[in-house]
């Protein structure tokens, strides 16, 4: 991190205030504002992957958390959509914290076993409560509104996600280059090492998993609001790889690959939905490829090619 | 009482007979290359589907089932050495995602060669219910209980007794020093997805004629076998079928006394008190971490 540290900051708030010139229908509004709120999600994933080195195969039951705290609390119990946010986002931070102390002793495959069963009970218990989450059918999600102005539109999502985007990129900056950042990035490198310099490997982990998740959820209800409507689909093991996917082949460790991944990999089953079929095979080779060919994810290999760092 | 008891149990280990398959495909390639291969549902549901297709090809059962068994074979060495291989040594969650890339291309790829459509194979010897205290056995329970406990015994023989085995369990200790005495750990390498994919095939056959078969049945067929083989000790041959057999059983009994509804979800919750209790599972090794 040098000087140019905002720049790529710069880049993006550039892009996002040029981008509607370029946005010709809903369609293409709608694409540019699920990349938006990937890439948030991503980047609180990247730093629990990426930069603390610990995965998470469930991520996604954190976002259905939240999209489902927002879809029963605004409907079934009449809160504001505002409160049901922030419910989910308290909901999926303390289930985080419950469980981070046990989940983070494990390792390696241990983790990601671990991880990748909490995903998958939270998603069957939403398939499964049908009383409250409509089952598999899902259920509606009244719009969002803020300060009684009702959030409605793709245009409107558009400016809303562009902001929150924006924010959720200089703030994964400052926090990594903050002494917690520095604390994550040296429990990656070696734990023994960073406890014997006094940091406190494990609280570090469990707060950096309780970020990640509110991060997760809150995009959850974003999503929720958005949409219209959830169904236990968001809580997905499949979506869950997504989510890792976008961090790897972006680059781990990276906030810009972050941004970069999910831009590319909300995009590509799109660009690949006119082959008929063939979609599955070609996201399964893509993903192999680029873990072959740039295991270290696009930015930081790009950035290295051109001889500085990001 | 018992009765009731006796169903849920049968039907348990039949499962889980199947599940010990997977996670014995999971510890083999463990054990040969420290990889997690998430493409392991996918050869279960290889086997299923290739036996199906080859049968209704007109081919003779005997025939079609060898097919069935031997391509996937053939796929499993396709990738290690097309996406393994090329990037050794490559951190965990890399492995992680191109064994799942892997996954994804078979899956997509059966599903536009065969379609969407679920399939079943008869029951190699009938459909007649075997009466047990009052509890029914189908005897294709008995061809999946038979064949697995046959191929544990083959690959404990293998292991234990021939060279080619002893080579094998060899590099799972220490690849450098295994390479010193001459054994050739790129051979392994290709002997242990070739035979780990047909395990998985070979299970996914067996169970056909009871769960029925698409192309989607790999993700959970797959993840329940890697809880098998992470509930018996990540590595652990005889943890694997244990593993299995109890995530299984397990399962049976939630489903039948608490809620089917639930039934997927239990091998998780067992997974995740296992881990938080014994983080090495249940017969894995006391290992300590040096530093």
């Amino acid at each position: 991190m040098t000087k140019s540290r905002y720049f790529g900051l710069a880049v993006i708030v550039a892009v996002l205030l040029v981008l509607p010139q370029f946005l010709q229908n809903g369609f293409h509004y709608d694409l540019v504002i699920r990349m938006a709120i990937n890439a948030v999600i991503v980047l609180g994933l990247n730093l629990l992957i990426g930069f603390a080195g610990q995965i998470s195969l469930g991520h996604a039951g954190f976002i259905g958390i939240g999209a489902y705290a927002s879809a029963i609390l605004t409907s079934h119990f009449n809160w504001h959509p505002l409160a049901a946010m922030a419910a989910g986002a308290a909901a999926a931070g303390l289930l985080a914290a419950l469980v981070a102390r046990p989940i983070f002793k494990l390792k390696g495959h241990y983790l990601a076993m671990a991880t990748l069963g909490l995903g998958f009970i939270l998603a069957i218990a939403m398939k499964n409560e049908g009383a409250y989450t409509g089952g598999p059918d899902g259920m509606p999600v009244v719009p969002m509104t803020v300060a009684g102005w009702e959030i409605a539109g793709e245009k409107a999502w558009y400016w809303v996600m562009a902001l929150v985007l924006s924010i959720s990129v200089w703030a994964s900056l400052n926090l990594i280059d903050s002494p917690f950042g520095r604390a994550l990035r040296a429990l990656h490198g070696s734990e023994v090492a960073s406890q014997v310099v006094g940091v406190d490997v494990v609280r570090y982990k469990v707060a950096i998993f309780v970020l990640s998740a509110v991060f997760a959820s809150i995009m959850g209800s974003v999503t929720a609001h958005y949409v219209g409507f959830v169904t236990p689909n968001v809580a997905d093991f499949f979506h869950s790889i997504e989510l890792v996917t976008m961090v790897v082949i972006g680059g781990m460790a990276s906030v810009y690959g972050s941004v970069v991944g999910a831009v590319l990999l909300t995009a590509l089953p799109q660009a690949l939905a006119t082959f008929e079929g063939w979609e599955t095979v070609a996201f399964g080779a893509i993903l192999m490829l680029s873990m072959i060919f740039l295991p270290k994810g696009l930015v930081p290999t790009l950035a290295a090619k051109l001889g500085r760092s990001e | 009482m018992l009765a009731q008891f006796l169903q849920f149990l049968f039907s348990g280990v039949t499962v889980g007979a199947t599940y010990a398959l997977a996670a014995l495909g999971f510890t083999l390639i463990y054990n040969a290359s420290n990889v997690i291969n998430f493409a392991q549902g996918e050869f279960i549901m290889l086997g299923g589907m290739l036996a199906v297709f080859f049968a209704q090809m007109g081919l003779p059962m005997p025939a079609a089932l060898a097919l069935a068994i031997l391509v996937p074979a053939v796929v499993g060495v396709l990738v290690e050495k097309l996406a393994i291989e090329p990037v050794k040594g490559a951190e965990t969650v890399t492995l992680i995602i191109i064994t799942i890339g892997a996954s994804l291309v078979i899956r997509g790829l059966i599903q536009v060669w065969l379609g969407k459509g679920t399939y079943s194979l008869p029951a190699f010897s009938g459909n007649d219910p075997i009466e047990i205290l009052g509890a029914t056995l189908l005897p294709q329970s008995l061809w999946v209980l038979g064949v697995t406990a046959l191929v544990v015994t083959g690959l404990w023989y293998f292991f234990n007794r021939t060279l080619y085995g002893k080579a094998m369990l060899a590099t799972s200790y220490n690849r450098l020093a295994s390479e010193l005495v001459g054994i050739n750990t790129n051979w392994v390498l290709f002997v242990s997805f070739a035979m780990s994919a047909a395990l998985g095939a070979l299970g996914g056959i067996l169970v056909t004629p009871i769960t029925l078969t698409s192309y989607d049945v790999g993700i959970m067929l797959g993840l329940k076998g890697f809880v098998a083989a992470v509930v018996g000790g990540l590595g652990n041959g005889l943890g694997a079928v244990l593993g299995g057999l109890l995530v299984g059983v397990v399962e049976a009994m939630a489903a039948g006394y608490i809620s089917s509804a639930y039934k997927d979800a239990v091998p998780f919750v067992l997974i995740l008190l296992i881990l938080f209790f014994m983080p090495r599972g249940l017969f894995g090794a006391k290992v300590t971490d040096r530093v």
